[in-house]
């Protein structure tokens, strides 16, 4: 069996825990303001929202440089954010404007923000684990101490471009760890009903490299144990697998009906909620007080605020980029 | 100086020239390099030589992993068929990225595969599925004829800022050709004229091409002068060059080893009825493989394809010399 951590066993310094809680603030609060606006006809198209699941990428993504790769799948915001994507090119992008990072033609779930190392993302489940594969190959051909980290969910590992990406990881030994958001539904059905196998780390077992399964809304408990990964990747070993149990509050996409919820798993996770949870955690470590607490979901709400005002002024792209991107030119190749 | 080449060792000197010229050009795949006395592993090391699983669905989406991280991967796929297992890297992630990021990032890789190959090989080996890589916004298909070509049109494959599909053709491996030494590029979106003739314009694409030739010259002796035009690469796609073909010939034959429903030759016919009509003295004939699988059986594969004979019967039907058949 993988091994498993508590966060009894996991110590955050105030500065990290702070900052991790902040960045968990502005996940949160972007993305209920993209529910809201998503209501209002004013963010565009399909939406998937990682409300939930915002201790997980920002214990990760805080702990990676501008120049480690990451990947992620369809529900990536949580991701692009916590890397360093600015709130207001991430809302920009949503509201298919010009001012988004990949200048409203990509969308919700073409995010890329290669600047602070968002490499991608994708709307077919499992779609991207062979790009992971092949940034971590990257670093490796470089040379340097680059990681990458690929987020996926439970659903994507009963897709074959798993088995193959983790042969790959494994048999070149790459710098690459993988990242497994398991929220117990893919798509719209439990993991039950997908695979015998109930722990993701148990899947990659007999390939013999480190694993380790953690409660994805313990903060801590996903922060050290992606650091002790990553700092074995950054010298030079790897893959590793870190599975995160952690839950999918909203839908599978903005608007679903969600029939297949059960009450009593919601009040479950509602008080296990990763950002309540590590702020009660903050206050009880003596790293901020109440007030301190209420102003840092404040601070966000106000970034989320002018992010939505800017995104606002930026105006739609020329239809006519539609044709001219088709092709990478000399002239548009990029920065 | 040129010297005489096979097709194939065409393919790998442009391969090798290219990763000596540039140290981001990486090559890998299935059975690629398999020890390493191997010229390119000697060359270029392990670290950018490498045989990969047989994965096609991981060796193309490290591929697009690679080429984002500012490498130029070549994959080496064996055969176009494999491509399709791995048909969301192809389509919907290699070719899409580059836009869907707004522009931001380029994919530069090269999906090497060969088709074609009717030779008791049966029906999973010798399609000519190139048409289904031909409608994909953003991947560009080159299939070379000739070994020049061959070496250089992998060269601009290797250089080319996009994913490209660079399939060859397995019954031309063998040929022989004239072949550049040293840097040689074959521009991308150049048809060539093979062969001069003002009666009939025919197009045909990779091993077609050498039987569009011959057909040509037993037509020659019938005193009809046949001109034959090489796209060479699918997407982009020179229709300059075969509509002028048409405004001075006003016949057209299109030869197509894939099967008729969605061939390539319905994308050129296409083109013509909509910027050539007005040259038109006679319907587009099209002469393509036959709608089915190909079987395993020798006589059976001479069935179902295009040949010389069909050439020829076509440019006959299109010059009014033979019945057009209902």
């Amino acid at each position: 069996m993988a091994k498993s951590r508590t966060a009894a066993g996991a110590k955050l310094e105030a500065d990290t825990g702070l900052d991790l809680l902040a960045t968990m603030w502005r996940i949160r609060c972007f993305e209920e303001r993209v529910a809201a606006l998503k209501r209002a006809f004013k963010v565009y198209g399909l939406i998937h929202l990682s409300i939930g699941g915002e201790g997980v990428a920002a214990a990760v993504c805080r702990q990676l440089r501008d120049d480690d790769g990451i990947y992620s799948g369809h529900r990536a915001h949580g991701h692009a954010i916590a890397k360093g994507a600015p709130l207001a090119k991430m809302m920009a992008e949503l509201m298919g404007r010009e001012g988004g990072v990949c200048r409203g033609l990509g969308g919700s779930m073409h995010l890329v923000d290669r600047q602070h190392g968002m490499m991608g993302a994708t709307g077919v489940v499992g779609g991207n684990l062979p790009l992971a594969v092949g940034d971590a190959l990257a670093a490796r051909v470089r040379g340097g101490d680059q990681v990458t980290a690929m987020f996926f969910g439970d659903g994507a590992v009963q897709a074959g471009t798993f088995a193959e990406s983790v042969n790959l990881a494994a048999l070149w030994e790459l710098p690459l760890i993988f990242v497994c958001e398991n929220n117990g539904f893919a798509e719209f059905t439990s993991r039950a009903e997908h695979s015998t196998i109930e722990q993701v780390s148990d899947v990659v077992a007999p390939y013999g490299f480190e694993r380790e399964t953690v409660d994805g809304s313990d903060v801590p408990a996903v922060w050290e144990a992606f650091r002790a990964f990553l700092d074995e990747a950054r010298g030079g070993r790897g893959p590793m697998l870190l599975e995160c149990l952690t839950y999918r509050r909203r839908g599978h996409y903005e608007g679903d009906p969600q029939q297949y919820r059960d009450p009593a798993a919601e009040a479950e996770w509602e008080r296990r909620d990763p950002v309540a949870r590590l702020q009660a955690h903050a206050v009880e470590q003596g790293w901020l007080d109440d007030d301190e607490a209420r102003s840092l979901e404040r601070r966000a709400l106000e970034e989320v605020k002018d992010a939505e005002r800017v995104a606002l002024e930026s105006s739609y792209p020329d239809p006519s980029l539609a044709a001219e991107l088709v092709y990478a030119t000399e002239e548009c190749r990029p920065a | 100086m040129a010297r005489e080449l096979p097709y194939i060792a065409a393919i790998n000197e442009a391969i090798h020239l290219e990763m000596a010229r540039d140290d981001t050009v990486l090559f890998y795949g299935q059975d690629v390099a398999p020890s390493d006395d191997d010229d390119f592993v000697k060359a270029f090391s392990r670290d950018r030589v490498r045989v990969s699983p047989i994965s096609e669905t991981a060796e193309i989406g490290m591929a697009v992993g690679l080429a984002l991280a500012g490498y130029r991967p070549v994959v080496e796929l064996l055969m176009a068929e494999f491509m399709l297992v791995a048909m969301n890297q192809v389509v919907n992630e290699a070719p899409r990225l580059h836009l869907m990021s707004g522009g931001r990032v380029k994919v530069p890789l090269v999906l090497k595969a060969g088709y074609g190959f009717t030779a008791g090989w049966a029906g999973q080996h010798t399609g000519s599925i190139y048409n289904m890589f031909c409608g994909i916004p953003g991947l560009k298909v080159a299939l070379p004829s000739t070994a020049a070509d061959a070496k250089g049109l992998m060269a601009t494959a290797i250089r080319d800022d996009n994913p490209v599909c660079y399939l060859l053709h397995y019954l031309l491996v063998l040929e022989h050709g004239d072949v550049p030494e040293g840097e040689y590029l074959v521009p991308f979106g150049k048809a060539v004229v093979r062969r001069e003739g003002g009666d009939v314009t025919i197009v045909a694409t990779g091993w077609t091409v050498g039987r569009a030739l011959a057909a040509a010259e037993t037509l020659a002796g019938e005193g009809i002068a046949a001109e034959v035009i090489d796209p060479r690469t699918l997407n982009p796609l020179d229709t300059a060059t075969i509509l002028a073909s048409v405004e001075k010939t006003g016949r057209v034959v299109l030869v197509d080893q894939g099967t008729p429903h969605g061939a390539f030759s319905n994308v050129i016919a296409a083109g013509i009825a909509d910027q050539g009509f007005s040259s038109l003295k006679a319907p587009v004939k099209q002469v393509t493989a036959l709608d089915a699988t190909v079987a395993y059986s020798e006589p059976m594969e001479a069935y179902v394809l295009p040949n010389e004979e069909k050439i020829a019967g076509a440019v006959r039907q299109v010059l009014g010399s033979a019945p057009v058949a209902a």
